[in-house]
């Protein structure tokens, strides 16, 4: 269980960090960013005591659960609950979800 | 004759039901009882929110049950709620800011189980948000304190309050502190049985597929898995069989028949073939884990048992592979909070920019750091570098495991690698702290039932649990040498705080 290969090399600079967080949209500020990019190299420099392990002949594994899923007759079991769920948004509109202007 | 009620709260939960059924106190009595004890405990911070209006109406029903003769299995129990199970008309935080007054629609098909039985809800337990950590400390709620602190003579005095450990540490410390009969916890690389370990109390991981993961808040769906925490095994067995069960609304859900799994509990393990995997040994494992470890070979083989020597050869492995894994499924399945359907929303010009202000407002450091790295793994041109070659390392693990249920009957290893630590405490490294699931993510890679059992004290006089895992669906027999294990070590000790008591 040993820290793995913690070469010290950068494997994200800022540049990338705020890469992934426009992909993941999460707002960071400037001065996130470097602090982020050593916490996030070293995960990554800590996982990468996997390619110690040959895995070339070995299927990957989504879950344990059966593979095929399971089939249900196509019809209505639910629903008629508009209030209920429009009760938790932020903002709701003549029955729907309100969002900021994405059409000019 | 009745019962004193300042006892109650020290009967297990078995032994309430016999005596609930027996009618020497009723269920709101002991419902009363729990109150009084949750608020006594609030300096643990254990509760987000707590229901003592809604504990009091259902134990009320359960006793106007009783009296008509229709008493459930679990009527009267009053037990905590892990609060990343939805409860209908009930906050529900997953320990996140951005879930703020989140009130869900609808019940998890777990809960409902057990609100079916009969059970009594006092409250929703806090946790690590979205359960991502193995301390409490990421909630947005604050930390839970552990009810158990160091002796007073150890490492110059240090006393400073614990981590009940996580991610179900409110549900963990509820317990030990005799706050709560039991509660509900999810396991997604340890989260039930490492606050078991670090509270002294049991912590049972089901098979994956064994309790619906519908209504529950997903961290990182293909690992999560509810179970019960309790203050026996017994206990374990009895909320088990209520919360498990197939959900036609959860697809990964067994659609498996329910034992009986109080009748598992025989006390005979003769024959039993139990592996000792060398490998569940860390680098700077504290002495008194490894001598704890030695004594549960012992004392299972005292009872008949037979010790054998397994290997599980890519055990180092599971820890990385699952810190790849976890995260990416993570950021998956938080992409769903984005401050339009529910929760806290962050208004900025746009919706881009609503989503991300959304998001950086109301997730804290740790859930942050996984979406990140999720997000990466999954990212073009590192899809195949991470994400696969983690779920090929994943299927080894699983291989290690389906080669070593060949020769035995079940594993015997320590839970974790060390006692509670402090709060504050390994805050500032991510690896130092990823590095508390090492012995118990194997079993979520894997799908596995495993139970952590309260075996002994450290050498500071804290709790340390050692965990049986077993064949896939085979909750019976962990519950069984669970069992044994229990009744060989004997562990009486009592937590520093236990509500009630001065």
């Amino acid at each position: 269980m040993g820290r793995g290969c913690e070469s010290g090399i950068m494997a994200l600079d800022k540049t990338a960090v705020a890469h992934i967080a426009a992909l993941a949209r999460i707002r960071l500020s400037e001065a996130e960013l470097e602090p982020l990019a050593v916490e996030l190299s070293q995960i990554l420099n800590w996982v990468e005591q996997l390619n110690e392990v040959d895995t070339a002949a070995v299927p990957p594994m989504a879950s344990v659960a059966a593979s095929a899923l399971p089939m249900r007759e196509d019809r209505v079991s639910d629903g008629n609950c508009r209030e209920a769920i429009l009760a938790n948004a932020p903002h709701s509109a003549r029955g729907f979800f309100a969002v900021p202007k994405v059409i000019e | 004759m009745r019962a004193s009620l300042s006892a109650l709260t020290e009967l297990s939960l078995s032994e309430v039901r016999d005596r609930l059924a027996r009618k020497e106190f009723s269920a709101r009595e002991l419902t009363e009882c729990y109150i009084a004890a949750l608020q006594a405990a609030r300096p643990l911070n254990a509760f987000i929110t707590e229901t003592p209006e809604r504990a009091l109406a259902m134990a009320e029903a359960a006793d106007r049950r009783r009296a008509r003769g229709e008493a459930r299995p679990l009527d009267g129990i009053p037990i905590a709620v892990k609060d990343l199970f939805c409860t209908k008309g009930v906050l529900t935080t997953a320990g996140s800011r951005i879930l703020d007054g989140f009130e869900p629609p609808y019940e998890s098909t777990v809960t409902e189980k057990l609100w079916q039985a009969g059970a009594v809800m006092l409250g929703k337990a806090n946790l690590d948000e979205f359960a991502m950590g193995s301390s409490n400390a990421t909630s947005y709620y604050g930390p839970v304190e552990n009810p158990w602190r160091r002796r007073s003579e150890s490492k110059a005095g240090d006393n400073r309050p614990l981590v009940p450990g996580g991610s179900s540490g409110g549900s963990a410390a509820a317990v030990a502190a005799h706050a709560a009969l039991a509660a509900t916890g999810t396991d997604t690389g340890g989260s039930i049985r490492q606050p078991a370990s670090y509270c002294g109390i049991i912590g049972l991981k089901p098979t994956y597929g064994r309790c619906s993961r519908w209504g529950v808040v997903a961290y990182a769906s293909s690992l999560d898995h509810p179970g019960p925490i309790t203050r026996t095994v017994r206990d374990a067995a009895i909320m088990l069989r209520s919360m498990a069960g197939h959900d036609p609304k959860d697809s990964t859900s067994a659609p498996l028949p329910v034992p009986d799994y109080e009748r598992a509990l025989t006390g005979d393990i003769r024959g039993v073939r139990v592996g000792i995997p060398c490998e569940y040994r860390a680098p700077g494992m504290p002495d008194d884990i490894e001598a704890l470890w030695q004594r549960g070979v012992e004392w299972l083989r005292q009872a008949g048992a037979v010790p054998v020597e397994i290997r599980l050869p890519h055990t180092k492995y599971a820890l990385a592979a699952y810190y790849i894994i976890a995260p990416a499924e993570a950021s998956s399945n938080l992409a769903r909070y984005d401050g339009v359907r529910f929760g806290q929303r962050v208004e900025g010009g746009g919706v881009d920019e609503m989503y991300e202000q959304t998001r950086a407002a109301g997730f804290g450091a740790e859930v942050r750091r996984r979406v990140l790295i999720g997000t990466y793994v999954l990212s073009a041109g590192y899809y195949d570098a991470y994400y696969l070659k983690a779920q090929r390392v994943r299927t080894l693990v699983a291989r290690d495991f389906t080669a070593a249920f060949e020769e035995v009957d079940a594993i015997l290893a320590p839970t974790a690698p060390s006692a509670a630590f402090a709060i504050g405490e390994n805050s500032g490294d991510p690896i130092a702290m990823y590095l508390n699931d090492a012995f118990t993510v194997p079993a979520n890679l894997a799908g596995l039932p495993a139970i952590s059992v309260p075996a002994g004290l450290s050498a500071d006089g804290l709790p340390l649990g050692l965990q049986i895992i077993g064949r896939a669906f085979d909750e019976e027999t962990v519950l069984r040498v669970g069992q044994v294990l229990e009744t060989a070590a004997q562990f009486h000790h009592r937590p520093a705080f236990v509500a009630g008591e001065t």
